[in-house]
């Protein structure tokens, strides 16, 4: 199943999820040759439920997450970027959400894919995004007493850490 | 001159004052400067957590006991084998005897389970009952239920 | 009297200070008490190996700090793991040495710009004696290191405190 099919699946069922009305492409050209990396854009509450979809419908079978990543685009928002893959079908696609620095929350998807608890907690560590209803969100690989999200892009490192300095 | 007996004891107590010496040069040389985080218990660089003392299987123990019965056994065998031509088929015999003696022992210990690691589970007996019991109550046998046993 | 002078040319009599007893003795069997953390421990266990084998200079890698000389610490260290090692140091038992190995556990290596959680040097948490450079350094130079902590160790003495 290629990803514009997907998409247009998903925008049958849930067409208010979704925010963009076409699919997108990394770096914003959708005249590729071929269909990479291309990515749906979704409303960061109602991630849980399309998840469900995506994992339960017998069509779609997505039932590896292969990769959930935060990301600080710069300008004021936060983001989380789902790699999914289906294992029968051998199709994947891309899911994007967004939500603003100050208040960041978005759904946790760790009740459709069980891998998906560590991997927000790496997110909430390094990016300070906030899962609702994560099972144990706390932090991942950081030491559980550090201040401050380090992949943030503006984050400053703390001068002493028990004593240690920290910076160069 | 010093009989064979003595010629041990100088051996033994120059055995002795040789160790005592390495240990007392050892302890003139070595520094010994403790202090509250040198002493605590090694738990690979963390805080140590709970109690050292553990409670072991029970089966190192019955290991240990059966293999010094069996260790006697050996010690037994070695001069028995050192003067063995000298005594003959008498001296075969006996030794043939003791060891069936030692083997019986070992075949069951063997077959009742006590050289398995594993605690094998209990089989709980069961009972195929003729005659089911009954009690008389008001003047008619009742049949007894497994729940209502005499208090 | 006479007795020992220049008799003993060419046989196996000589004659030392039990300064210099102690420091042979300790110097030629330096238990090391293996800390690999990153890719300078593959370098270590390359030195361990056959080719240039560093058992040959009586450096016995044991796990536990209590029965050890020297610390090699070989790899990154994270500051989540320096107060391990400073828990560590403390639990090895005099005379104790370190061998910092490696370009990170010097001075932070190539993360000390942007790693914001690299401890930028061993030596913030503990006292190095001997520093090995290289990303990693090839298995000799870990047997120079470690030939330099045998001199220092040599010149060291029983009744005056270390430097």
């Amino acid at each position: 199943m290629t990803a514009q099919e997907i998409f247009d699946i998903l925008k049958a069922k849930f067409g208010d999820a979704l925010i963009e009305t076409t699919i997108s492409a990394a770096g914003g050209s959708a005249s590729v040759g071929y269909a990479m990396q291309l990515w749906i854009h979704i409303a960061p509450e109602r991630i849980k439920e399309i998840c469900f979809f995506l994992r339960d419908d017998s069509d779609m079978q997505f039932d590896y997450l292969s990769c959930l990543s935060g990301m600080d685009y710069n300008n004021g928002t936060l983001g989380v970027v789902y790699h999914l893959a289906s294992i029968m079908y051998k199709h994947k696609i891309v899911l994007k959400t967004y939500c603003p620095k100050d208040d960041p929350h978005i759904q946790s998807v760790s009740a459709v894919w069980g891998t998906a608890d560590w991997h927000e907690r790496e997110a909430f560590d390094l990016y300070g995004i906030v899962f609702d209803e994560h099972p144990d969100l706390r932090r991942l690989l950081l030491p559980d007493d550090w201040e401050g999200h380090p992949l943030r892009k503006d984050y400053k490192v703390q001068e002493f850490y028990h004593g240690m300095k920290v910076p160069y | 001159m010093l009989t064979e007996f003595g010629k041990a004891l100088i051996f033994l107590l120059l055995g002795i004052i040789f160790v005592v010496l390495g240990l007392l040069g050892a302890w003139l040389c070595r520094p010994r400067r403790p202090y509250p985080e040198k002493i605590t218990t090694y738990e690979c660089g963390e805080e140590p957590v709970g109690s050292a003392w553990i409670r072991l299987n029970v089966r190192f123990y019955v290991i240990a006991l059966i293999f010094l019965v069996f260790d006697v056994e050996v010690v037994v065998l070695f001069p028995w084998a050192l003067v063995y031509r000298q005594f003959g088929l008498f001296g075969f015999l006996e030794m043939a005897v003791f060891l069936v003696i030692l083997f019986v022992g070992y075949a069951y210990v063997w077959l009742r389970g006590d050289l398995d690691w594993d605690k094998p589970k209990p089989e709980i007996p069961f009972i195929k009952r003729m005659i089911v019991p009954t009690t008389e109550v008001d003047g008619k046998h009742v049949f007894i239920d497994d729940d209502e046993m005499v208090e | 009297m006479g007795l020992l002078d220049q008799r003993f040319e060419n046989s196996n009599v000589f004659i030392t200070s039990l300064d210099g007893l102690l420091n042979w003795a300790r110097l030629s069997s330096l238990w090391q008490m293996q800390f690999g953390l990153a890719c300078c421990a593959i370098e270590m266990m390359a030195a361990s190996a056959s080719n240039f084998d560093i058992m040959r200079f009586g450096v016995i890698p044991r796990a536990t700090p209590r029965q050890v000389d020297v610390m090699f610490v070989a790899g990154t260290v994270t500051i989540k793991m320096a107060s391990r090692i400073k828990r560590l140091y403390d639990q090895m038992s005099e005379p104790r040495y370190v061998i910092s190995m490696g370009s990170c556990a010097n001075c932070g290596g190539p993360y000390w710009e942007h790693g914001y959680h690299v401890l930028k040097g061993v030596d913030r948490v503990i006292p190095v004696d001997v520093y090995i450079p290289g990303c990693p350094p090839r298995p000799e130079a870990l047997l120079e290191g470690i030939m330099k902590l045998q001199e220092k160790v040599r010149k060291e003495s029983l009744v005056k405190k270390r430097a």
